[in-house]
């Protein structure tokens, strides 16, 4: 298990010490930092407006006009930026030969693929928590709920998990970088669309809601931390590393 | 030490690799020699588990590659072709990392990476990043991470390839140093090295070994003459004539570019060179130089994997 930490302890550092955790640091930071300034100004706006009728006020709730709205931003942009965070993680090992000093090191294979997650998923949570200025912001100045706040970060981590672990797995089947974080995209952007398509009705709507990325989070963005949820969540990402995981092991034998 | 049975190995349709079965003792140091895609880097890809082949069986210090190739991994210390180095960590810092990947607690991995990093010579260049490090730096750094966990098997793959002349000798040296408490098996296509490091030596062609032996024995396997040059000062045809009259010289032939210097060619089994001489210094020709000429190494990769073609054709 120690090997784990090792793997992981280096691959953070191999993030820290090139442009791409910063950069994407920066674009998630700005990019969530900006949608959440035009959510909290209209909030501020309706509010100023609502002043006006008596008892109307009551119904403005910041953690569900703001920190909704924010969480699901969020998911977009991590849409975008985890395929940029995961693309390198085997591939670029393979291109580079230096695959052959990780797979002739007395590890286990599982013990790469977890180290590799672990490594990503901290990084990428560390870039989320940062966002909890955010909140910080809103409860300085206002009335805020952070039950909901916490169990939609709680949320989004285990949101990150199954990103990253689908990014690994993207990352296992090439050499190429960015077939890797294409490929990432792509099967994030259909687990994205499914939500959409649920909408519409029809005999796999439910089927189709319960495989959405997005309905999950939606419990949790509400302050309720479902059991199914955190199962989904916890099974893509243990799905995408199984397949991780099978895929390096039949690349040996070819 | 090591123990390879009839290793076979597709890549897709390609056979690579067809039966090789070898064994190399503890303490030797073994040449692979073979031209390029001779399957040299597969086999090495086999023993240190990297990849298993399609069929056949090899052990590395007694534990099988197939039941237990953790064990293997730790008691192998490989240089791929191509070091396997991250340009972005310093040689400190990737030296701890293959020390930690390859299982050294925190108390030895101190003193591990100070070993290496003597023995390979990067006390220098320690505090540096890779990836600003030349090439012979990089070879070198791919070495002591082989060496990190002082393993019994050392597996180097083209160790000297990308050096230069001085580092090549360097890298010989230290090779043949670690060969007195280390197994080691070394491919290459360069031919001189061979002879200049190993005691036993292995050619490949085609997936398939073709000679297994010392360089002498080798020698004498392919050879069909001995060949002695020497050099006088009163080259003469009575000279030539004396020569050929001794038993076992088959042919004596002047060197057409160098004015008083002979090629005498004799049988295998007797060495002329004493009598060569007498019979120079006698006739009062003024003998210069003499010297016994080894069938190169190059004649004898040569004559080996083209009778082999012939062979199979």
């Amino acid at each position: 298990m120690s090997r784990v930490w090792t793997i992981a302890a280096k691959e953070l550092r191999s993030y820290l010490v090139s442009p791409m955790a910063w950069v994407v640091a920066t674009v998630f930071l700005g990019v969530s930092g900006l949608l959440f300034y035009n959510a909290i100004t209209w909030f501020s706006m309706q509010s100023f407006q609502l002043m006006q009728y008596q008892g109307a006020i009551n119904q403005m709730n910041v953690n569900r006009m703001v920190f909704g709205p924010t969480f699901q931003n969020m998911v977009v942009t991590l849409l975008l930026l985890v395929p940029m965070v995961t693309m390198r993680l085997l591939a670029e090992e393979k291109k580079n030969r230096t695959a052959q000093l990780l797979f002739t090191s007395p590890v286990r294979l599982g013990e790469i693929v977890l180290g590799k997650f672990v490594a990503a998923v901290v990084l990428l949570s560390g870039v989320l928590l940062l966002s909890l200025y955010m909140p910080l912001l809103a409860w300085t100045y206002g009335a805020l709920d952070w039950g909901p706040i916490l169990s939609g970060y709680l949320g989004m981590v285990l949101l990150i998990g199954a990103f990253v672990a689908f990014g690994l797995f993207a990352s296992s089947l090439t050499e190429n970088q960015i077939v890797a974080a294409v490929l990432t995209f792509g099967i994030l952007l259909v687990f994205w669309l499914l939500g959409w398509a649920a909408q519409l009705g029809g005999a796999f709507a439910q089927v189709l809601e319960h495989l959405s990325i997005i309905t999950h989070l939606d419990s949790f963005i509400r302050g309720v931390v479902e059991l199914k949820d955190v199962v989904y969540y916890l099974s893509a990402a243990a799905f995408g590393l199984f397949l991780t995981h099978r895929v390096l092991e039949s690349n040996r034998w070819r | 030490m090591i123990q390879a049975e009839n290793l076979t190995k597709y890549y897709g349709d390609v056979q690579a690799l067809s039966g090789v079965s070898f064994h190399v003792d503890r303490g030797e140091i073994v040449g692979v020699l073979g031209p390029n895609g001779a399957g040299k880097t597969t086999a090495m890809k086999i023993l240190t588990c990297f990849m298993p082949p399609s069929s056949g069986t090899a052990s590395v210090a007694g534990h099988d590659i197939f039941d237990d190739p953790l064990a293997v991994k730790r008691s192998v210390g490989y240089l791929p072709e191509e070091p396997p180095v991250y340009g972005e960590l310093t040689v400190a810092e990737y030296l701890a990392y293959a020390g930690r990947l390859k299982g050294l607690g925190r108390g030895d991995l101190k003193a591990a990476c100070a070993r290496v990093v003597d023995r390979c010579g990067l006390d220098k260049v320690a505090g540096r990043l890779i990836g600003n490090l030349s090439k012979g730096y990089r070879q070198r750094v791919g070495l002591a991470q082989a060496l990190i966990h002082n393993p019994p098997v050392l597996i180097l793959d083209e160790p000297t390839v990308g050096l230069d002349p001085a580092q090549i000798i360097e890298i010989r040296e230290l090779i043949r140093e670690l060969a007195q408490e280390h197994t080691v098996i070394l491919s290459t296509h360069i031919l001189p090295e061979v002879t200049a490091t190993c005691q036993r030596i292995m050619i490949i062609n085609e997936g398939r070994i073709v000679a297994v032996d010392t360089y002498e024995n080798l020698q004498n396997q392919v050879g069909t003459s001995r060949q002695i040059r020497l050099k006088v000062s009163r080259p003469s045809p009575a000279l030539r004539d004396r020569w050929l009259a001794l038993d076992g010289v088959l042919d004596v032939e002047p060197d057409p570019e160098e004015d008083g210097a002979y090629r005498i060619e004799s049988r295998l089994d007797q060495d002329l060179r004493e009598d060569v001489a007498r019979v120079a210094v006698e006739s009062g020709a003024g003998l210069l130089e003499l010297a016994g000429v080894a069938v190169s190494l190059e004649e004898v990769f040569l004559r080996l994997t083209t009778e082999e073609k012939e062979g199979t054709a």
